[in-house]
């Protein structure tokens, strides 16, 4: 156990594992600041890890193509709307169950993006890190939050941004209240499902933009596992928060650090069971959501369907 | 609605009124199911034609491989049976309302139960086997059963514990199938002898019918007896009915006495049980060669819980569903000839189901504009 140990203080003391996890944990976030807005609305919403996976492969695909690691981007953006757009249809216009759809969504993409992947054999590269003057050399998190590739930035505008949407405009305030009283906001004139459908496709958006940052800004490559339920762990992400902005965001960086300990463990020369590093971050997860779900007050409408008249 | 006129309630619940709008309902229905279904074939269909493949050839590939060749029906029954079982899992835990989406996770810790009473044990085979079919159900159920506590103890969802239960199974069955002292075969000359376990005895596994040239065990026998006792046990009696309110509005339930955190656990218990005995049926149905391995699984867990939507978690639906999902994945096999991605079939699954999906909203939807714009002209 003593070996564990020095393990972990050797670990937190090295730069690199505070860059991967912060690099982890972005993509992580780009996921779970979208989840959240949708969960604040009402909407366990699954199809989220589909996608995240459909953003990747749009990404990947408009890469192979352009070379262009913007329009990768505003790709990846596209995949993850269409998908968000079948979700947020069926389940708050047709009244289907979320549940069903979310992970029919996700059967689709991984068929779809497994189809094509092997016809058309698509090849990405790494965006240019850049090193953000002044800011990136502060010691430890300096080069872990400012020295990362560039699709990475992306996300800090997006935080103050989902915060303003959610929380200092009339939309934000009338998403939160569709997620807490349904029936009171359909009285007070809100079209409660048309709410719920934007927010999803704010999700949707922001997951496919994570998932192409997942290849243009992380990986540097495509894989149809590459994803690998990691959109449920965004999901948990914002439990692990709370339904808050800040404990949203500190549940993807804990996540990631889940994430970049597991990889580093091994890097450094510690020999751990390599099926109980695979499995430490979901297990990390559970425990997480064991401990800390009950404390929270989630949206009292959370995965419950809007149908007028019918409670 | 409060004010609403009594009589337009009876005029809505005439006898002359119910039949007519019957049969009208009943072809509407039929009518959406063509149109939608029809699309899902087309839009399968252009995906292949896009890609400059035949999907005439494609269609034709895929019903050979699954009935037509000799030899393949029995194939396609030995797949549809663990699917099956999964699904009656799934139909029984969502009528209690209770989305457990961790089958494969399951499924592997039912065989792996499995493959300790059968590698592990030493007894008389029919007995080894009986009780590691036994075992895989509670093995099953046991690891549903951690997401039911974590549900009514501390509000964790059961849609994303059971989920993340599947990698941490994933992981599990590796370390065991690597591991000397648990489940790796230790005769050296045993192929891929590092991540597998020993095949199990001749006389522990499922007993073979032969017929008109096709093979297949009895595994699909004991699905579609389970699938009959659950839909029985669902509609008609007393227990089945506590599962079916449960779901359907538990705020009833909890005033009548039926316990949600029981019978919850009971229903999530139960879905659990039924994916492991699936696993179980896998292993010694002969899949992986009779042996436990690392990538035993190989989606039926995640097919059988398609099947349940597919079928609406009605548990006689079920069987020609997971027919029909069994009948994809070995009618993919033949798909190689025609230079076709087998991985077509992914998305014929998905798009059947979300086909399957629309007819019941539309129909729904629209029945309540009738509704409203019927009780707008009386008032």
């Amino acid at each position: 156990m003593g070996g564990v140990f020095d393990a972990i203080v050797n670990i937190f003391g090295s730069g690199t594992m505070y860059e991967s996890a912060v690099r982890l944990g972005a993509f992580l976030a780009f996921a779970a600041l979208g989840e959240l807005v949708a969960e604040k609305a009402g909407t366990i919403n699954i199809s989220v890890e589909g996608s995240l996976l459909a953003g990747a492969f749009t990404g990947t695909v408009a890469y192979h193509y352009t070379g262009s690691t913007g329009l990768a981007l505003l790709a990846g953006i596209a995949g993850g709307l269409v998908i968000s757009w079948i979700q947020a249809n069926m389940s708050h216009r047709l009244t289907a169950d979320q549940f069903v759809v979310g992970l029919t969504a996700n059967v689709l993409v991984a068929g779809i993006a497994g189809y094509f992947n092997g016809i058309l054999d698509p090849v990405a590269k790494r965006a240019a890190f850049v090193q953000i003057p002044v800011l990136s050399s502060i010691p430890l998190i300096g080069p872990a939050l400012f020295g990362q590739t560039w699709p990475t930035y992306l996300l800090y505008p997006l935080i103050p941004l989902t915060w303003w949407l959610l929380f200092r405009t009339r939309w934000g305030l009338e998403v939160r209240s569709v997620g807490e009283n349904p029936q009171a906001a359909d009285v007070s004139g809100i079209d409660v499902n048309k709410r719920r459908r934007q927010s999803i496709y704010y999700g949707g958006i922001l997951a496919g933009l994570g998932g192409a940052f997942l290849v243009v800004g992380q990986v540097g490559s495509f894989d149809t596992g590459a994803v690998g339920g990691r959109g449920f762990i965004a999901i948990a992400a914002v439990y692990f928060g709370g339904w808050t902005l800040t404990g949203t965001l500190l549940g993807s960086l804990v996540f990631g650090f889940a994430d970049a300990f597991r990889l580093a463990l091994p890097v450094l020369g510690y020999s751990v069971n390599a099926q109980f590093l695979a499995a430490f971050p979901y297990v990390l997860t559970l425990l997480v959501m064991v401990a800390i779900t009950k404390q929270m007050r989630q949206p009292a409408a959370l995965s419950q369907p809007f149908i007028r008249g019918l409670r | 609605m409060t004010d609403m006129d009594p009589t337009v309630l009876e005029v809505e619940t005439a006898p002359e009124y119910v039949e007519a709008n019957r049969w009208r309902r009943l072809g509407e229905m039929i009518v959406l199911y063509v149109l939608s279904i029809g699309g899902a074939v087309a839009i399968s269909g252009l995906l292949v034609a896009i890609t400059g493949n035949s999907w005439i050839q494609m269609f034709k590939a895929l019903l050979d491989g699954a009935f037509l060749a000799p030899g393949r029906w029995g194939d396609t029954l030995v797949i549809a049976a663990p699917m099956l079982l999964v699904a009656l899992g799934m139909v029984v835990g969502v009528k209690a309302g209770f989305f457990n989406i961790g089958q494969e996770g399951q499924l592997l810790m039912g065989a792996l139960a499995m493959a300790w009473v059968g590698t592990k044990l030493a007894g008389p085979g029919p007995l080894l086997l009986v009780l590691g079919l036994a075992m895989a159900f509670a093995a099953g159920g046991g690891y549903a059963g951690l997401a039911a506590i974590m549900r009514f103890r501390r509000g964790v969802p059961e849609v994303i514990s059971t989920l993340l239960l599947v990698f941490i199974a994933l992981q599990i069955v590796g370390y065991a199938v690597t591991t000397d002292w648990l489940l790796r075969d230790l005769d050296a000359t045993g192929p891929s002898r590092a991540i597998s376990s020993a095949a199990l005895g001749e006389d522990t596994r499922l007993p073979v019918i032969r017929i008109f040239g096709n093979e297949f065990n009895i595994g699909i026998l004991i699905g579609v007896i389970l699938a009959l006792i659950v839909a029985f046990a669902l509609t008609r009696t007393v227990w089945g009915f506590r599962i079916r309110l449960l779901g359907h509005n538990p705020n009833v339930a909890q005033k009548i006495g039926v316990s949600a955190t029981r019978t919850g656990s009971l229903a999530l218990f139960l879905s659990g049980g039924f994916a492991g005995l699936a696993g179980a049926v896998m292993l010694t149905g002969g899949s992986s060669g009779f042996r436990l391995t690392t990538g035993f699984s190989q989606n039926i867990g995640w097919q059988g819980l398609l099947v349940a939507l597919l079928a609406a978690s009605r548990p006689l639906v079920a069987m020609p569903m997971a027919v029909l999902f069994a009948a994809l994945r070995t009618g993919s096999g033949f798909l190689a000839a025609t230079g076709v991605d087998r991985k077509i079939v992914d998305v014929v699954q998905a798009l059947l189901l979300l086909a399957l999906l629309v007819p019941p909203a539309i129909q729904f939807i629209r029945d309540r504009k009738k509704a409203r714009a019927r009780a707008a002209r009386e008032a």
